[in-house]
């Protein structure tokens, strides 16, 4: 069975601010939540299905379903993946969607990281890894530095190269008033900022904001009923990537597995992608990515985004056209949501227009969670136009 | 406590030594790596290899992820090996880490063929490089185990 044509997503909402300040984490999902409906045309009296992740407090989804009166539920489903979660959990509505175990299915992700400490699935001593990494003393970013001199010394990945990713996600950042950090960056700016963990710069890294968003899933016999233009599910893939018992290669990520299964299933191939949101949580992130889905050789990823192909619109794989997490938004330092939901404002032509994909038909979204320097989650989804 | 930015900078101009104040946490243990940990205060470097398809794991267990068998046999390393990978983690450490130099984290790639997280430690920031051969040295906890790092094996 294929999920391809399946589901729709009709309703999508990313809170506007990064700093919040004044709003408890059940609340902020219940906004969201709230923002993704009413912009589906749908309420929370619709929803049969119901997906979250570990930032959603409580005890998974029994607390948060409780919180906003969800009484209709037949599914739900707590995949916890990291910041790539919510991009499974598309693919695993529209699964649930296709076998007919519910219609209306809603996402949510929310948290406030600068209010307090986050909710954090590495930082647990109980996890069996825990003796064995986090007692030297590890950090998120030295996880990806690992990554990236790795791939460096493999391949010839030169900082600027790796700058380069910031540099286009900071000019699509201007156009977004949402944006954390709107002001255009240079290369030199990202090499003239302190490093954070060699060979990364403070710019090489994404933001850290408070906020949230939300996805809403439908089946095609409830989006045929909407006014609002949906769009459709295409593909999905996801495949962990663990440490290997001793075995790990930082130069590759689970996209290498997580991307063909969605191509494959979408029946698209590269040249078919008119836009891509890939995952940034650090620059080396999307050019070990981009390489995996294959949008170029392996090791090329460095020269690949150096060509300015990232830039929109008219580079040749536009990404990340909101800033991305590098520039707009990564709240609660997971950002699959966000990389789903500019991949439906370009197929909805709702972009900023100054970096619009003209006739964006097929979009990809693609989300890790954890660390390229450890074990990660990976999934990637592709997304078409309503036809 | 010295700021870790201004270590980070002084490091980073004046090639200073690393790694020669690190803190040494005591890592939680269960049955299954209370052995591992024990040896590690006799300076001991153990690893788990499978009875039935003769594979390496690390981190150590008592499973062997590479064939799903649960028969492992405790064995002892070299001690040395390679640098497959590190950082100098100059901002954002967390926990007993906070607050203190900057230090290397890093992938040790043992003779014996697998790739262990830990620290290169008494070393000078232009020596660090993919491929240094390394040895092993245990960092007494005070809590009955030692912290496998490397320091240069030349």
């Amino acid at each position: 069975m294929s999920i391809r044509g399946q589901a729709m997503i009709a309703g999508a909402f990313e809170h506007p601010l990064r700093k919040i300040p004044d709003i408890s984490i059940p609340r902020l999902h219940a906004e969201v939540a709230a923002g993704a409906l009413a912009d589906a045309g749908l309420t929370f009296a619709d929803v049969d299905a119901y997906f979250c992740a570990g930032d959603a407090p409580g005890f998974g989804p029994l607390s948060m379903a409780d919180y906003m009166g969800l009484t209709n539920l037949r599914y739900v489903d707590s995949t916890d993946i990291g910041g790539s979660s919510y991009v499974a959990h598309i693919g695993h509505a529209a699964a649930a969607i296709a076998a007919g175990k519910c219609e209306v299915a809603l996402v949510t992700l929310g948290g406030l990281p600068l209010q307090g400490p986050a909710f954090s699935a590495v930082n647990n001593p109980a996890n069996p890894e825990y003796a064995f990494e986090n007692v030297f003393g590890t950090t998120t970013p030295a996880m990806y530095a690992l990554a990236a001199q790795r791939h460096m010394h493999e391949y010839g990945t030169t900082p600027e190269q790796l700058a380069e990713v910031k540099v286009a996600a900071s000019h699509h950042a201007q156009h977004n008033p949402n944006a954390l950090l709107q002001k255009v960056v240079t290369v030199e700016d990202v090499l003239n900022s302190p490093y954070i963990a060699d060979p990364l710069h403070r710019l090489d890294c994404c933001v850290i904001t408070d906020g949230g968003g939300a996805v809403v899933v439908v089946s095609p016999a409830v989006a045929k009923r909407l006014e609002r233009q949906s769009v459709t599910v295409l593909g999905h893939g996801e495949a962990p990537k663990t440490a290997a018992g001793g075995r790990i290669d930082l130069t590759h990520t689970g996209a290498v597995w997580s991307g063909p299964k969605a191509f494959a299933e979408a029946g698209v191939t590269h040249a078919d992608i008119d836009y891509a949101s890939i995952y940034d949580s650090f620059t080396i992130t999307v050019i070990e990515t981009i390489e995996d889905l294959g949008f170029c050789e392996k090791g090329q990823g460095g020269a690949f985004v150096a060509s300015g192909a990232l830039r929109a619109p008219d580079g040749g794989l536009p990404f990340n056209t909101d800033g991305g997490g590098l520039c707009n938004n990564h709240p609660v330092n997971r950002g699959g949501m966000t990389k789903v939901l500019e991949a439906v404002r370009q197929l909805r032509g709702e972009a900023h227009p100054a970096v619009q994909v003209p006739d964006a038909d097929i979009a990809l979204a693609h989300g890790t969670g954890g660390s390229l320097g450890t074990r990660m989650g990976s999934a990637t989804l592709i997304l078409g136009r309503e036809a | 406590m010295t700021d870790a930015t201004n270590a980070g900078a002084a490091s980073a101009e004046g090639g200073a030594r690393i790694g020669s104040d690190l803190p040494a946490p005591a890592p939680a243990q269960n049955p299954e790596t209370a052995g591992f940990w024990k040896a590690t205060t006799e300076g001991r470097l153990l690893f788990t290899r499978c009875d039935s398809c003769s594979e390496p794991t690390w981190y150590p267990r008592e499973f062997c992820p590479h064939c799903g068998t649960l028969d492992v046999t405790w064995e002892e390393a070299a001690g040395t090996g390679t640098v497959y990978s590190f950082t100098i983690v100059r901002r954002g450490a967390l926990g007993p880490y906070a607050g203190g130099s900057p230090y290397v984290l890093a992938y040790v790639e043992l003779d014996e063929g697998v790739r262990m997280m830990t620290n290169i430690v008494e070393i000078d920031e232009a020596e660090l490089r993919i491929g240094l051969p390394v040895r092993a040295v245990f960092h007494d906890t005070g809590d009955g185990s030692a912290l496998p790092r490397f320091e240069p094996a030349a």
